[in-house]
């Protein structure tokens, strides 16, 4: 390894031990921050039985979609809980909607500020890409060394990896706002907040909501990976199947990740596409709540 | 200083690094091709001058690309003028720092789009009330009055759907609402209509004038179309490479286009359709006058055989229109050896035009009537005939 002519990893190496030399106390703060919100969002979970939870879920599915999706969702979690999963699966729900919800919280105010900005665009474009591309697992490596290990760090790897679609899709869709329905909020006398709040953002609703579906599936996929800094959840199981070579394990954990990913991904499309069909959809709810502002 | 509701002045509007460096050269006379391919600079708008009555109908025509649609955002500015003044209400729109302008946007003027520009995850209800929320109204005030104007435009049963529920006509009612509910002196319309349908466009067309008709406001609107132009223009301006070539009443710019451009707008349209029966009229049917009795019935027909005419009309001593009469009806009642009086013999069924009546409701009673129809003033005097050979003729041009 030393005979490379340049050493851009032990560059990086130093950075990140800079970084632990002088910030640990910031990190544990911003650790202890994500720990608290995530270990909430899955006591949260934890509480109703699993019949409760799984009747959400399947009400759910019944609201939006149909009777044969909401039967695919209760067939679903009842498979999972037969096969000995649903523990896990709810710790794996825990940890995808926390890192989701961080990411969105971040992520849809950059996707704004660089909407209405083209330097801040030009400069979060590549980060975006670096963050999207960067094999998954090597954040990983930088994310224990600085939060230890166990579920903050497979958090902060899975904001990481998933933010990207959610500040792309707000800034496309803020961007891709039919331009004579921007002038008619200007022609009407709306300042840059009410322009945002009232015409932009409701009508870059669409957009913004494949964003979140996106963040959702994307988180789901790392904190599964996250497993390896143990995370916990179904990743511990894919993980144990792969280090025991044990097949059935894997098949079983991995069915459950697919069942959750495709119960996750056609609730969260539901509120993107249906916007206009459905009356009293979440869009409509969001953004009558942006308007009464 | 013009005097109007809206005056512009020596307006212009460059797209480009250098605005003020091309706007020298193009009074130096360069043309507008030579800054493009010199300096890179596009010219939308180029020494633009012209004032707009309160409460006319000023229509801006002209080619795509012939800067209409810039100027009118030049005047509620949308785009930022490059140099000129837009004074609206002697208020230059052009210097109003920005807060003001936000007031005056919200207070005054409002602006309907080609493309509707309605909020599709609003009711129809909400988009008519938006220019009200966005004044800071409060809801029960702003939904009562969005309704008022749902109302006027009829579409009130309506106020619950969404937009994507509305046909293109109803839509563009909807936003024709929301420009009405902040009570605007006045309306910017960008080509309103052109995206509808012929049938639909003159709807919508008639909807505005009706408007018009209990409120009048100032309304620049823009359009391609020559005939919705003529129909509802007060004024019309034509624009050429954005400049302003030539302003004038509809009839003006039909007698004594400007330039070749000017004319090969209105070579497109049958300028006839905007004839009225005041324009139609001659004379030439044989008056009568019935004082208190009525001519003799020899007389007449000898008359009318003298002259070789078959149909007179009778009007009374102030010249007001009494009745129409026909010699065949005369030649029955004589033949009959009946004595009767004139009075018996009259087409009943003739009543008198208007002159402002536009020429299909002309031919429409040419239609359904025999013989020639009269034509009376605003006060009812007898001006003149419309007889069905007239009527080719006058169509066929003199």
């Amino acid at each position: 390894m030393s005979d490379k002519k340049l050493d851009l990893g032990s560059w990086v190496n130093d950075v990140v031990q800079h970084l632990l030399d002088n910030y640990s106390g910031g990190f544990d703060s911003i650790g202890s921050v994500v720990s608290g919100f995530s270990e909430g969002i899955e006591s949260v979970l934890m509480l109703p039985p699993a019949w409760l939870l799984i009747a959400i879920f399947v009400g759910l599915g019944l609201w939006r979609i149909g009777a044969r999706f909401a039967a695919f969702t209760a067939v679903s979690f009842i498979l999972i809980v037969l096969t000995g999963f649903w523990e896990q699966t709810v710790v794996t729900l825990g940890l995808t909607f926390s890192a989701t919800l961080i990411s969105l919280m971040l992520g849809i105010p950059l996707g704004i500020w660089a909407a209405t900005s083209e330097r801040v665009a030009t400069i979060i474009r590549p980060i975006l890409d670096f963050m999207q591309t960067m094999p998954a697992f090597v954040y990983l490596i930088p994310a224990a060394m600085l939060f230890g290990l166990g579920r903050v760090p497979g958090i902060i790897a899975t904001v990481i990896f998933a933010m990207p679609p959610a500040v792309r899709l707000t800034n496309l869709g803020i961007r891709q706002v039919n331009k004579e329905i921007i002038e008619a909020g200007q022609s009407f006398g709306c300042n840059s907040r009410q322009l945002l709040f009232k015409v932009q953002l409701p009508n870059a609703m669409p957009s913004i909501m494949a964003g979140v579906n996106q963040t959702i599936m994307m988180a789901l996929s790392m904190v599964i990976i996250a497993s390896m800094v143990g995370a916990g959840g179904l990743g511990n199981d894919v993980l144990a199947s792969i280090q025991r070579l044990d097949i059935g394990l894997g098949f079983e954990s991995g069915m459950a990740v697919v069942l959750l990913a495709i119960i996750l991904d056609r609730i969260t499309e539901s509120f993107g596409t249906k916007q206009t069909e459905k009356r009293g959809s979440l869009i409509s709810w969001v953004s009558a709540k942006f308007q009464s502002q | 200083m013009q005097s109007g509701k809206i005056v512009v002045e020596n307006l212009y509007k460059v797209f480009g690094a250098q605005p003020q460096e091309a706007i020298d050269l193009l009074k130096q006379g360069w043309s507008k091709d030579k800054i493009l391919a010199e300096k890179g600079a596009v010219i939308g708008v180029s020494d633009v001058s012209f004032s707009v009555e309160e409460g006319e109908i000023f229509v801006l025509m002209g080619l795509s690309g012939s800067g209409k649609s810039t100027l009118i955002r030049l005047i509620n500015r949308l785009v930022e003028p490059s140099a000129g003044n837009v004074y609206i209400d002697g208020q230059n729109v052009a210097k109003l720092p920005k807060k003001q302008l936000i007031d005056l946007r919200r207070r005054d003027m409002s602006m309907v789009f080609q493309s509707f520009a309605l909020m599709p995850s609003r009711t129809v209800l909400d988009n008519a009330a938006f220019g009200l929320e966005v004044a800071g109204k409060g809801r029960k005030e702003r939904e009562k009055r969005a309704m008022e104007v749902l109302k006027q435009v009829g579409l009130d049963t309506f106020a619950h759907k969404y937009p994507h529920e509305l046909s293109g006509g109803m839509q563009q009612r909807v936003g024709l609402a929301r420009a009405l509910a902040v009570d605007p002196s006045m309306i910017i319309m960008d080509e309103a209509f052109s995206a509808l349908d012929p049938l639909k466009r003159r709807e919508m067309q008639d909807v505005l004038l009706e408007l018009q008709k209990t409120h009048r406001r100032t309304i620049i609107f823009v359009s391609h179309d020559i005939e919705e132009a003529m129909r509802i223009g007060t004024r019309i301006g034509i624009m050429e490479g954005g400049k302003l070539i030539q302003v004038g009443t509809p009839q003006e710019l039909v007698d004594n286009p400007a330039n070749d451009y000017v004319r090969n707008f209105f070579d497109t349209v049958d300028t006839n359709r905007y004839l009225t029966a005041g324009q139609l009229k001659a004379d030439s049917v044989p008056l009568f006058v019935h004082n208190g009795k009525a001519p003799d019935a020899h007389t007449v027909s000898q008359a009318l055989q003298a002259l070789d005419k078959h149909y007179a009309f009778i009007v009374d001593e102030n010249h007001r229109f009494y009745g129409s009469i026909s010699l065949e009806k005369i030649a029955l009642l004589v033949e009959g050896g009946q004595t009767i009086g004139l009075d018996q013999a009259l087409l009943k069924q003739i009543s008198p035009v208007p002159e402002d009546m536009p020429l299909d409701q002309v031919i429409g009673r040419l239609v359904d009537n025999e013989g020639p129809i009269p034509v009376v003033d605003g006060k009812g005097i007898y001006c003149g005939a419309i007889s069905k050979g007239r009527l080719l003729t006058r169509m066929q041009g003199e």
